[in-house]
């Protein structure tokens, strides 16, 4: 009994903190509204990935930790992002709380085995969908289509205004990337310079040891804004890179359940209002139209 | 099998870059050594003071951090230089360093007698390190040098980070592009450093035995 009380003090002073019209207090109550719905009563078929999770009442989710607006560690470690926000809706759907959820940075390159290892129950970091990929893992999805782009420095003085123009010139993007096998296969007269992170394109950019850096161009907005006016986008996206929620292959009703929470979250408006407090927020832009939901 | 036909080119050039970087390094870095050796020994307080600050400096550093600074520091000055080269003189750089003490230590094993003797002779400081000293130190740390040599070798994979295409750059690319290949990409990377490092494991045990000193 004793326990109840304190919890009902705690409970009450909780309150009256909440009920503060301080600053913090607004914001914090903002993100309580704005937090996904968590399930209370979600009954899934015994022997399903979705009964053991909503079981262990905790799911350990792939992100990039190092992505602006889709996947970025706080001071504290945490990822926020477009990609957090919807492994939050999924997880919502399981009976499963934001704070439950286990965050593990995944790169690139090791997406596929964490996956087929089952180091992380599903990855959602800004993971183009491909066949090749298909014969390891699968995909739900596609809940966001990215476009290769183009950052030059500002003012544009080399005039690149797409693909074509980048014949001849310095281009930099990441080794084991798909924009750059692109780069190699449809555009070979542009000089590849290839670093481990996009961080160094940048710094290359800055520098002027390179000419134009190119990749997806949710990913060149966050270096935009990092870059502090040197950079700018040229806007002219000219490939489809589907993002998809990566998962174990075979496991069809897990696939199905997370399409079916994905198309809820198109109709209800929990995607759209995830972009707009995320990517949106970065880049000024409305939620584009959701994709058509993939169910191969 | 397809796998290892379609991406044979591949595999060559990444070697050759891998090849190309550790014997130009390589070549930097002895040449730079020996000659920070014989400042570290010599009788001028401002060349081994020069020599020791450098020594100290490059072995204390991270070689990212030597990377990054021959690459996106220097061109902050308007000191520009390619990729490549930049490779070659960060591993090369840094090597010298340890090439330097392996060398120094070397000197140091010479015993003392050899170099009075020689001074006695009249030869002037220079002629006996060349004539005397470093032919002696050199046949007792062809040990300890192949150990820097072939871990110079290993190191060149970080130029990977910095836009050079070699070896170990190989494995983030063939990967994204197929997962499945994983374990023959590590193989292929692996048996490439290999070609270069074993061989040279098996040089410097020859290059010992010949030219041992029997005390």
């Amino acid at each position: 009994m004793r326990i109840t009380r304190y919890a009902a003090t705690l409970g009450a002073a909780g309150l009256v903190l909440a009920g503060c019209a301080s600053e913090a207090g607004q914001q914090a109550e903002q993100a309580a509204s704005e937090a996904p719905e968590v399930a209370q009563d979600a009954e899934f078929p015994a022997g399903t990935t979705m009964a053991e999770l909503a079981e262990a009442g905790t799911i350990t989710v792939g992100t990039k930790f190092d992505q602006p607006g889709f996947g970025l560690a706080n001071p504290q470690g945490v990822p926020e992002g477009f990609d957090v926000e919807v492994a939050k809706i999924v997880a919502g759907e399981l009976g499963i709380a934001p704070e439950d959820i286990e965050w593990t940075e995944t790169v690139s390159a090791n997406r596929e085995s964490f996956i087929q290892n089952g180091d992380v129950d599903i990855v959602v970091a800004t993971y183009t969908i491909n066949d090749a990929r298909k014969q390891l893992i699968d995909f739900a999805g596609p809940y966001y289509v990215a476009g290769q782009d183009i950052m030059v420095a500002t003012g544009n003085p080399l005039a690149i205004e797409g693909p074509d123009d980048l014949a001849g010139k310095r281009v930099c993007s990441v080794e084991g990337s798909t924009p750059a096998q692109n780069i190699r296969d449809n555009y070979p007269e542009a000089q590849l310079t290839l670093f481990d992170v996009y961080s160094k394109c940048a710094d290359a950019l800055r520098n002027g040891q390179v000419d134009a850096v190119t990749t997806d161009n949710v990913i060149l907005t966050g270096l935009v804004q990092g870059g502090q006016g040197a950079f700018e986008l040229v806007g002219n996206p000219f490939t489809e890179e589907p993002y998809g929620i990566g998962l174990a292959k075979g496991d069809d009703e897990f696939r199905a359940f997370v399409n079916d929470t994905l198309e809820q979250a198109f109709e209800d408006g929990t995607w759209a209002a995830a972009w707009d407090r995320t990517a949106g927020a970065i880049t000024g832009t409305e939620a584009p139209e959701p994709p058509m939901v993939d169910r191969y | 099998m397809d796998f290892v036909s379609e991406n044979a080119d591949l595999f060559v050039d990444a070697f050759l870059a891998t090849l190309g970087l550790s014997l130009l390094a390589g070549l930097l870095a002895l040449v730079l050594g020996t000659l920070l050796a014989a400042m570290r020994v010599s009788p001028v307080p401002p060349l081994r003071g020069l020599a020791t600050f450098y020594v100290e400096t490059f072995r204390n550093t991270p070689l990212t951090v030597v990377f990054f600074f021959l690459i996106f520091g220097l061109p902050q000055i308007d000191f520009v230089i390619g990729f490549f080269s930049g490779a070659v003189l960060s591993v090369g750089l840094y090597t010298a360093a340890f090439v330097c003490e392996a060398v120094r230590s070397g000197i140091n094993a010479v015993a003392a007698g050899q170099a009075e003797a020689a001074r006695a002779l009249g030869l002037t400081f220079g002629q006996s390190l060349r004539e005397v000293v470093l032919p002696q130190a050199f046949r007792t740390v062809v040990p300890p040098l192949g150990n820097v040599l072939i871990a110079m070798v290993k190191n060149t994979s970080i130029a990977a980070g910095f836009s050079v295409s070699e070896l170990s750059s190989l494995l983030p690319r063939l990967v994204n592009a197929d997962a499945g290949d994983l374990t023959l990409v590590l193989v292929g990377v692996v048996v490439g450093y290999m070609v270069i490092t074993l061989p040279s494991a098996l040089a410097v045990n020859r290059i010992e035995r010949r030219v041992a000193i029997l005390r």
